[in-house]
């Protein structure tokens, strides 16, 4: 009994920073319509300022004046963030923010490593808390106590500041109506600059406050981020009070799911998102956000299949694809596997992202759900690598079809979160059940059959497998089914007038998205021969939008393209530097806020708009339109 | 009696407090036109929305057909044979004119679940006569994206006959509409819809859309319908005046204070 009474007690204090960061989330949100996806990157930035600041300052009050001043500091870099960049991207559609903060939490990893090392920190206890008291006989820290008081006063601080100041009610006014805001005269600018800047103070606080309880790591951003959109995805964005509930709801999950699962404890907090979810797909205190969610993919040129003219051309290079074994050597051949392995993964999301309007952030969890599958089908089944690349698409549609069931009840920012979420939870599995995953060391052995072990077979094998899925996921996008899907990324609601289900055709493409990744993991496995938890990592999951963003999201399959740009440019910044992330995070933020087209999406603007157009001249003039269109 | 096409009983909505519609009853027949008019923030659009489906009534009841639509969702009872444009116009702006009327054939046919045909080849003919039909057949290679709000409006009413449909509820066709153009839309609604002997419910503002093309008109007040009737009673029923031009009793006691 008094063993669950302290867990009781240690999940209530672990909430604390949760809350902190997931109301200052919540908050950005509720005014900006931005969810802030380098809101980890500050908690993290928060710890590392505070362990800086409790070395130089000593005693009771410097410790809380490092704190304090650490979270302060970090604030203002979160001012200056929303002023450079943000700004520029308010009127961006969704999967642009996300990206766009995301570029911004690498940045900040690689700056930190530079900063403070590699090393994890482990900070001061806070000065007079250092004890524990006795609570039926154990242990709890003193410094949980302040913290679990520490919540409910933050509630009530923020409360007080929402309705008792005149700032409050014109955040709350923003969160409502921010139009009818800035007509009455409020300088928008520097609401949200203020918003932003006391979301990244509470997060930075959350941050600083940990630094007592546990070390300071450069892994702290994503693990924080991800429990934070569990958090708001159970609570209600916009919701401060629904992020209370939920923060303490998930931490005491976590405490007693370590009890009950050891090893699997967050399988837990997945079951517990799922109920919420079916129950209130808003969450605790959410509110529906469907009004101006703005898809990335679309298009003024309607798509056309390709003409005869472009479908010689993609033969020719695909011939030429075909032909290099005879030049390239054995690395060279390797590199290109990789690229077609990137260019299946890529237009699976591509599928999914610019067809069906679905911004996934979790696609690594189909990827590697084939991986995994593959591999444990050599490992456990003695499988032939004929009989794993079956088992491969199947494992990812299996997967795509449990977590697609729950993610297409959402739309836009939710279903980011929530596809996020279950890749998350799929890597952490894989990661923390060593017995059947092998945990951090992978699977190893994964090696492809007589016939396909040879470099130059191997790359055929996956050119062939890369050319089919280009093939049939362009022929879904012309059929009427995929015509459905586009129909009701366009308008839900002319859908629905004419007929169609848009969670039934949005769940069939997330199905079939999930089964090509999965046939582009089982490659990848067998291209290595092993397999290991990045698979399913966030970077991966971010890999593929990036190749998506950079080929063109308002293509059909300009992420061909991307994928191979892509994966040529990263193999050859590994090579140039240490800060690749620094580099990648940087290129992000370019593309988003400079590049949104994409290579083909601007080169199909460029030869379908101005150059060739001829509007209504006739079959011609059409012929010409096409043509442009086309390419894309 | 025969059924009739369209049977609304006491329909009521109501949001927290407000009542937004109060215990509407109406009928309509086929080849009807029936208007549904009164000020903004009357009830029509969410009269419209329950009978579509969007919206769930708080109290009554909806036939179509002779068929309880309760707890119907928009795409169950557009296969009633329910065609619907929008008050801000909704189609599919990544595709082509033609390609748009495509698709609510192809979904009448039920044949969206279609894997492997190119769908741009199926239905073009059958497509091309709707739009023939609404005179946008010159249009059908237009994307939807470029075209004139007119033209949109247009393309949604050719969306909306693709499943050959009984019923027709069009929720401010006209919006947005150069004047001309208005007429020339309601002029081919009602052709087609006597042709076809499609019944048509449609709100609208323009009055002279209204009294020009309406069968029947029904007068929405707050909720409540005030008044009902063929054109010339509605145009000289008391209350339907007081609800357009006011009572006048502010007007008249401003007189009368002057005067005083």
């Amino acid at each position: 009994m008094s063993l669950y009474v302290v867990q009781f007690l240690a999940g209530l204090a672990n909430a604390a920073s949760l809350f902190l960061a997931a109301s200052g989330l919540s908050l950005i949100f509720g005014v900006t319509r931005i969810v802030n996806f380098a809101h980890g990157a500050f908690y993290m930035l928060g710890a590392y300022m505070a362990f800086t600041l409790t070395r130089t300052l000593d005693g009771a009050v410097g410790f809380w004046a490092a704190i304090l001043i650490a979270a302060a500091v970090v604030a203002v870099m979160g001012a200056l963030l929303e002023m450079v960049l943000l700004r520029r991207i308010y009127q961006a559609p969704e999967l642009f923010q996300l990206l766009a903060t995301f570029g911004v939490t690498l940045m900040v990893e690689d700056i930190v490593l530079l900063v403070w090392g590699p090393e994890d920190l482990v900070g001061p206890r806070a000065p007079g808390l250092e004890g524990a008291i006795l609570v039926m006989g154990r242990p709890l820290p003193t410094y949980d106590i302040l913290l679990i008081a520490l919540g409910p006063i933050v509630l009530l601080g923020l409360w007080l500041l929402m309705h008792r100041t005149r700032w409050g009610v014109l955040v709350r006014a923003a969160t409502q109506d921010r139009d009818m805001v800035a007509a009455l005269g409020v300088n928008q600018k520097w609401l949200f600059t203020g918003v932003f800047t006391l979301g990244i103070f509470l997060a930075a606080l959350g941050g600083a406050l940990q630094i007592p309880r546990t070390a300071v790591s450069h892994h702290m951003d994503l693990s924080i981020i991800v429990e934070v959109f569990v958090i708001t995805v159970i609570g209600g964005l916009g919701s401060i009070t629904g992020a209370f509930l939920a923060a303490i709801l998930v931490s005491l999950l976590n405490a007693f799911g370590i009890l009950i699962f050891p090893s699997i404890s967050l399988v837990l907090i997945f079951l517990c998102m799922a109920v919420v979810l079916v129950i209130r797909p808003w969450g605790f205190l959410g509110k529906p956000v469907v009004a101006g969610h703005k898809s990335a993919g679309v298009t003024v040129r309607p798509w056309q299949p390709w003409s005869r003219e472009a479908r010689i051309g993609a033969a020719i290079v695909v011939a030429i694809a075909a032909l290099l074994p005879f030049w390239l050597g054995t690395y060279g051949l390797f590199v290109g596997a990789e690229m077609m392995i990137a260019v299946i993964f890529a237009v699976s999301l591509q599928f999914l992202m610019s067809t069906g309007g679905l911004d996934s952030f979790g696609h690594a969890a189909y990827f590697g759900l084939g991986a995994y599958g593959a591999a444990m089908a050599v490992k456990w089944l003695g499988a032939p690598m004929e009989a794993a690349l079956l088992i491969a698409p199947l494992t990812g549609l299996v997967g795509a079809l449990v977590f697609g069931w729950f993610c297409v009840r959402l739309s836009g920012v939710y279903f980011a979160m929530l596809t996020l979420a279950f890749a998350q939870i799929l890597w952490s599995i894989a990661f923390q059940w060593v017995p059947v995953t092998g945990g951090d060391n992978g699977i190893l052995g994964v090696w492809p059959s007589g016939w396909a072990s040879s470099p130059a077979t191997y790359y055929w094998l996956t050119l062939a497998v890369a050319v089919f899925s280009v093939a049939a996921l362009r022929m879904l996008v012309f059929s009427p089914f995929g015509y459905a899907l586009r129909g009701v990324r366009d308008s839900t609601l002319r859908a629905s007038a004419i007929g169609f289900s848009r969670q039934r055709v949005q769940y069939a493409a997330f199905a079939v998205a999930g089964a090509f990744a999965g046939l582009a993991g089982a490659l990848f496995a067998f291209l290595k021969g092993s397999i290991f938890p990045d698979a399913l990592s966030i970077p991966q999951s971010v890999d593929g939008l990036v190749m998506v963003l950079l080929g063109g999201i308002a293509t059909v399959s300009g992420s061909v393209v991307g994928a191979i740009v892509y994966t040529a440019a990263s193999i050859w910044l590994m090579s140039q530097t240490d800060l690749s992330r620094l580099v990648l995070g940087g290129l992000i933020v370019v593309l988003v806020v400079a590049f949104p087209k994409g290579i083909v999406g601007s080169i199909s603007d460029l030869v379908g708009g101005p150059l060739f157009r001829r509007r209504g001249a006739g079959p011609a003039g059409r012929e010409a339109a096409v043509a442009g269109s086309e390419g894309a | 009696m025969a059924e009739p096409l369209l049977r609304v009983e006491s329909l009521s909505k109501a949001y927290g407090g407000v009542q937004a519609v109060k215990d509407v009853s109406f009928t309509l027949v086929p080849g009807e036109i029936l208007a549904l008019i009164g000020p903004n923030g009357a009830g029509k659009s969410t009269c419209f929305n329950m009978v579509n489906g969007q919206i769930e009534p708080s109290g009554g009841r909806i036939f179509i057909d002779g068929q309880d639509t309760a707890g119907m969702s928009p795409r169950q009872i557009w296969r009633l044979g329910v065609g619907r444009t929008f008050q801000v116009a909704a189609v599919f702006s990544s595709m082509t004119v033609r390609e748009n009327v495509q698709m609510a054939l192809l979904s009448h046919e039920n044949r969206t679940n279609v894997f492997w045909r190119q769908a741009r080849q199926m239905e073009s003919g059958k497509a091309d006569e709707i739009l023939e039909l609404i005179g946008m057949a010159s249009h059908a290679d237009r994307p939807c994206a470029e075209m004139a709000y007119g033209d949109v409006k247009r393309l949604e009413l050719a969306i909306a006959l693709a499943n050959d449909p009984k019923l027709l509820l069009m929720d401010e066709p006209a919006a947005g509409m150069a004047p001309r153009e208005r007429v020339e839309l309601m002029a081919l609604t009602g052709r087609i819809a006597r042709e076809r002997n499609i019944g048509v419910l449609f709100t609208e503002h323009d009055m002279d859309v209204v009294f020009a093309h309406a069968d029947r008109l029904m007068v929405l007040n707050r909720g409540e319908l005030i008044a009902e009737g063929d054109p010339e009673e509605v145009r000289h029923n008391p209350q339907v005046r007081a609800t357009y031009l006011g009572e006048g009793l502010v007007y008249d006691q401003a007189k009368t204070k002057v005067t005083t």
